[in-house]
């Protein structure tokens, strides 16, 4: 078997690679099921009606998804650009950290004006998050990855402070969690007794807005032209240190916005276990995506299915939740192969 | 009985035939030249010879025996080794380490060094390939390291020896002595493929000529019985006209360098040292060097993502205190990078979009300073490409698919359109084609008489005695006095070029009238 570099891929085959990929990856955890002793077909079934079957699973399904396509469409503009951001995680508990702070008493506003003022003291708090490794790697080349990651753990343990000592909630009953986001910031419902909220619009419109701005718009000429070639970026004039500030700012502040969005529109008020993992799947989300703004949304409603699903599979039949990571992983892997098939063409034999 | 024979070796990619039923046959102790423009199907035949890629039909043998399709270890053991045109060694390995690099035996307790070095001496001696073992190939000259390529064909015991353009990078006296070695292999009764595009070489050194276009073998003549104007009408299927040349009275300098001096990134020589030197309008200045003696860093002053560390670089007249490329570009300073790739294009990009990787935020092409408009856009590029001559499947593709040339006139296209009163053009033809070069050239020389001031950095002394008005040398980072054309010999340049420059950077450049 070899492989030759292909010319130019043909639109079917960019459409079906990425589906191929997650029957594969689906296929591929069906030998784990069958290991679990439960039947395939009837595990996926309710995985499947878990995910999608209902209005109140498919609400579910999208509540879960509003942060994820947020936090994915941070990863994927900031890969673009080549800038490694690993730090959704951090960017999105500053922006929950910016709207406890401003939203459980500080100001009040009329929701008109507390809810937007709440989104964007998120995004600055997320996007501000990104300023000290974007200094670094422009002054002293420090590789993001580390100073990105690393300060997830800074800003878990800022939020744990906050929240066990000045910021704690007198009436939580001693639980560590910071005071509730005052009635004129909690995000509207879009639909009665759901859980689903107003940041569903916002990342909507975000990946919309992220969408047009990478493809119509000198910011999004210069985002992608540093990504994928920055010595003739360089030599056309484009500055690197900018880009890739503006990137950062960007994809701090969309997981800043996820941060807020959790914080006033689903859970009420700061906690330590306010996002499991949001900012990680995030990346998940935007490489299943193959970095395109709108396959986030796509790909954030696919992996919040299979969460959803698998909760409501795993109370139906002896299969751990944890498939639902298995099966993530596995889709995120069988999508990176399947980008190979679509970049090279596959011989067999002489 | 041939050495190595390909049979009817044919491959297509998609609807483009690489290779169409392609024969050659190569007898022992005989020289072949392939020559072919790009994308005539040298390398794709030279990666299926080598068993990179697989023939979609058709074989090869090697002394009577068919290599098996797709194999690099059996086209190895049967005695095939290559030259690649960019070198594939690790710079912080010795010669003797690059050497032996994956002939050992993976599960030997004992290191055979000492064996090693012998036979790696021998060889050495026997071919002219004179390099100290223990030296860093990162601490080597281009030339040197080519001959550590060749030594570790050698070494694996090459009977085939195949160089990919081997002299581009090399000085005239470089050249003359890979000549002597390849013809000291020959006489051992080595075989060589020599694959070049530049006629009097191959005139020189091959006993066979076979010329490749589009895929097919179009003629295969003895070099004693080719002339130099019937193998570029071969190779290019029409006759071939040089530009012509024409000397005009040169204006006032557009460009001035007065004791510029770059410092090095850390410790070390400076990259450029108190380089003196004046561009005229309707004058093309050539620069002469080998590779890596301080072009890199002339051309990134004059392109402005280099600041220099002392002197002073005016541009008609004025100092210019700010390097940035937008700068740059907006007071008339035309560039070709030296690097298409790396450089020149943003690969994934598509061709309209790499026409305005320049004009970022300039109407008429950008709505309100920020939005590109597509329909201006495009409707430039389609100017451009047929203005230019682009050829290309359609201007969405990205910029990446098109060949060196196409990618060439994209950047030639870009840059002129806004008439530029200087041009850096920096190895503008390197890697071109016939047809490709002699475009490039002809714009170049439009744009001179246009009333450009251009500065040809190149390391083809050919292309700088063919086009250039005056020429000056660059060495370790000086550059010496510029002279007239007709008034210096290849040779003298060849001097020059191997370090004595004759007092440079003491005084300035002499003026001539």
């Amino acid at each position: 078997m070899r492989t030759e570099p292909r010319e130019d891929a043909p639109l079917w085959l960019l459409v079906v690679a990425p589906l191929a990929a997650v029957a594969a990856a689906l296929l591929l955890c069906a030998g784990l099921i069958l290991w679990a002793g439960e039947s395939v077909p009837e595990a996926y079934g309710l995985l499947l009606k878990g995910a999608f079957g209902s209005r109140f699973a498919l609400t579910e399904t999208l509540a879960r998804a509003t942060p994820l396509i947020l936090t994915g469409l941070a990863a994927a503009v900031a890969f673009r650009a080549r800038f490694w951001n690993i730090g959704g995680e951090g960017q999105f508990y500053c922006g929950a950290l910016a709207a406890t702070w401003l939203g459980a008493g500080m100001i009040l506003l009329p929701p008109l004006l507390m809810i937007p003022l709440l989104f964007l003291a998120g995004a600055l708090a997320g996007g501000l998050a990104l300023l000290l490794p974007v200094l670094l790697k422009a002054r002293l080349k420090v590789d993001e990855v580390v100073t990105t990651l690393l300060l997830n753990f800074v800003i878990l343990l800022l939020v744990s402070y906050l929240i066990e000592g000045p910021w704690k909630d007198p009436m939580s009953l001693g639980w560590p969690q910071a005071a509730p986001i005052v009635e004129e910031g909690v995000l509207p419902k879009l639909l009665a007794k759901s859980r689903l909220h107003l940041g569903l619009v916002v990342g909507l419109v975000a990946a919309l807005a992220v969408w047009l701005v990478l493809r119509f718009t000198v910011w999004g000429y210069e985002i992608r032209a540093v990504g994928i070639n920055p010595q003739a970026a360089a030599f056309a004039g484009i500055s690197i240190n900018l880009t890739v500030l503006r990137v950062a700012l960007i994809s701090g502040g969309l997981a800043g916005l996820a941060g807020v969005g959790e914080v006033a529109g689903l859970k009420g008020y700061l906690t330590l276990d306010l996002s499991p993992g949001f900012g990680y799947a995030g990346i998940a989300v935007a490489m299943l995506a193959n970095l395109h703004p709108l396959g986030v949304i796509l790909s954030a409603i696919f992996i919040a299915g299979i969460y959803v699903g698998a909760d409501s599979m795993s109370r139906a039949v002896n299969i751990p939740t944890y498939i639902a990571d298995v099966i993530v992983a596995t889709s995120v892997l069988a999508v990176l192969v399947s980008l190979l098939f679509v970049k090279f063409r596959v011989r067999f034999g002489g | 009985m041939a050495l190595l024979r390909i049979v009817e070796v044919s491959k297509a990619f998609g609807d483009l035939v690489a290779n169409d039923r392609i024969s050659l046959s190569l007898e022992a102790g005989e020289v072949l030249a392939l020559l072919g423009e790009n994308g005539a199907g040298k390398t794709t035949l030279m990666n299926i010879l080598f068993g990179h890629y697989t023939a979609d039909s058709g074989h090869i043998e090697v002394g009577g025996e068919r290599l098996p399709p797709g194999a690099t270890d059996a086209a190895l053991a049967a005695g095939v080794g290559m030259v690649h045109q960019h070198f594939s060694l690790a710079d912080n390995m010795t010669v003797l380490e690059n050497v032996m690099l994956g002939t050992e035996r993976l599960w030997s307790w004992r290191s055979e060094t000492a064996a090693g070095r012998k036979r790696l001496l021998t060889l050495a001696a026997d071919f002219g390939l004179e390099v100290d073992p223990d030296t860093p190939v990162g601490a080597l000259s281009v030339g040197e390291r080519q001959r550590v390529e060749i030594l570790k064909a050698l070494y694996r015991d090459a009977r085939i020896l195949i160089l990919d353009e081997p002299t581009a990078v090399l000085t005239p006296q470089e050249v003359e002595r890979l000549f002597e070695t390849l013809k000291a292999m020959v006489a051992k009764g080595l075989s060589i493929i020599f694959i070049s595009h530049k006629l009097h070489e191959i005139l020189a050194v091959s006993d066979r000529v076979a010329v490749l276009r589009r895929g097919r073998v179009v003629g295969e003549v003895a070099t004693a019985e080719a002339d130099r104007e019937g193998l570029a009408e071969l190779m290019v299927g029409h006759k071939v006209s040089r530009p012509m040349v024409e000397h005009l009275a040169p204006g006032d300098p557009v460009v001035e360098l007065e004791a510029v001096g770059v410092a090095p990134a850390g410790r070390g020589r400076p990259l450029l040292e108190r380089v003196s030197l004046e561009v005229r309008a309707r004058e093309i200045l050539g620069l002469a060097g080998v590779a890596g003696n301080g072009q890199s860093a002339l051309a990134g002053v004059l392109s402005g993502v280099l600041a220099p560390s002392s002197g002073t670089l005016r541009f008609a007249g004025e100092a210019v205190t700010r390097f940035a490329p937008r700068d740059f570009v907006a007071r008339g300073i035309g560039r070709i990078p030296e690097d298409r790739h790396a450089t020149g294009i943003i690969g994934e990009m598509s061709v309209w979009e790499n026409f305005i990787c320049e004009d970022l935020g300039e109407p008429p092409l950008f709505r309100w300073g920020r939005v590109i408009d597509g329909r201006a856009c495009r409707d430039l590029a389609a100017e451009l490409i047929a203005a230019f001559d682009l050829r290309c499947k359609s201007m969405e593709v990205p910029a990446k698919l098109l060949s060196g040339g196409n990618m060439q006139k994209l950047i030639l296209a870009r840059t002129l359109r806004r008439e530029p009163r200087f041009i850096l053009a920096n190895q503008p033809v390197r890697g071109l084609d016939e047809g490709a070069i002699a475009a490039v050239h002809a714009r170049i020389l439009e744009a001179k008489r246009r009333g450009a001031g251009v500065l040809l950095i190149s390391e083809d002394l050919d292309e700088i005695l063919a086009l250039a008005d005056r020429v000056a040398v660059i060495h370790g980072g000086r550059v010496g006095p510029a002279l007239e054309v007709g008034a210096v010999t290849a040779r003298e340049l060849g001097a020059m070029m191997a370090g004595d420059l004759g007092g440079a950077g003491e005084k300035l450049p002499e003026a001539v009238p």
